[in-house]
């Protein structure tokens, strides 16, 4: 599997998320900057990775959502070319217009930075079907703008459509409003595109990826896809 | 030429900032606050003199990057 991440100035977690690639796919993923104007041949993953891009500036992940990269980044898109935006990263894919909806400031203000549990809702997505739909995922967000929101239409296709793979839940995988810690809609916490090959998410699957910081639950994302690629070719 | 547009938020999206600020007045003594809500304002300097062709191009400035169109309205005004 040929990954791709992108760096923007004040990203901050592409390395968190190359030793995720590496660790996972066993291959160095390449690491693209923002003024390229192509991705490399032969990408078969592009992954937009967390931090603060411009800082933040103007809105978060809205300038970087106009690099020239991006461009490059729709066509790819729009061959069917998967592409994962994680945290910052879906923020710049809504920006970006490759998804539905905005992220907003977490509703009680607050920067969170903790774990919180993921229904998994379905795993027949490439980037879910290294787990089993209804599985509940211990992963760490760190944001201050991961409230989801759309107007009702879109919420309501989003849903209608099984396009929100990821949810935040109670560790028994019950829908609780105290575990929806940002506020987010219907605690949306992973939209897919119509496609289905662009998904964007709040909380790092990249950070619980190794046994020595004592969950992987993040691993079957990655797995996933390698899985996903090995079939393909 | 001198441009100003104004950014804010859509009703119905919801303002925790703005809500923030409105308990921090409410605190601070001053009376009557019934309601805030935050928004952004851009002063922009526009080269050239001709007011419609500056309206447009401010437009095009908010629809493509200075507004969120999903959450937020603009207001563009040429000042002088």
């Amino acid at each position: 599997m040929r990954s791709a991440v992108l760096v923007f100035p004040g990203i901050n977690r592409e390395h968190d998320m190359a030793r995720a690639l590496r660790l996972v796919s066993g291959r160095e993923p390449a690491m693209v900057w923002h003024a390229d104007a192509e991705l490399p041949a032969g990408t078969d993953l592009v992954v937009v990775p967390g931090g603060f891009s411009y800082g933040d500036y103007l809105r978060c992940g809205a300038i970087a959502a106009r690099a020239p990269i991006m461009d490059a980044v729709r066509r790819f898109a729009g061959r069917g070319g998967l592409v994962l935006g994680v945290c910052n990263g879906f923020q710049i894919l809504c920006e970006a217009g490759l998804l539905p909806g905005v992220l907003m400031r977490n509703a009680a203000l607050k920067f969170i930075c903790r774990d919180v549990y993921l229904k998994v809702e379905r795993s027949d997505s490439p980037f879910t079907r290294g787990y089993n739909a209804g599985q509940v995922i211990r992963v760490p967000i760190a944001h201050g703008e991961g409230n989801y929101i759309a107007d009702g239409e879109t919420i309501a296709r989003l849903e209608g459509e099984g396009r929100v793979v990821l949810r935040y839940v109670a560790p028994t995988g019950e829908r609780d409003p105290a575990w929806n810690v940002n506020g987010a809609t219907n605690a949306i916490a992973g939209v897919l595109n119509e496609r289905g090959n662009v998904l964007g998410m709040m909380p790092h699957p990249e950070n619980h990826v190794e046994a020595a910081l004592g969950v992987t639950d993040g691993r079957g994302l990655f797995a996933g896809l390698v899985d996903h690629f090995k079939q393909a070719a | 030429m001198k441009a100003r547009v104004t950014v804010t938020l859509k009703s119905g999206i919801l303002d925790p900032q703005g809500k923030a600020i409105e308990g921090a007045l409410r605190s601070l003594g001053v009376p009557g606050v019934a309601s805030v809500r935050q928004g952004k304002v851009f002063d922009i300097e526009l080269e050239g003199g001709d007011r419609r062709q500056a309206e447009a191009l401010l437009r095009e400035a908010a629809d493509k990057l200075l507004a969120n169109t999903v959450i937020e309205n603009y207001r563009v005004e040429v000042t002088g």
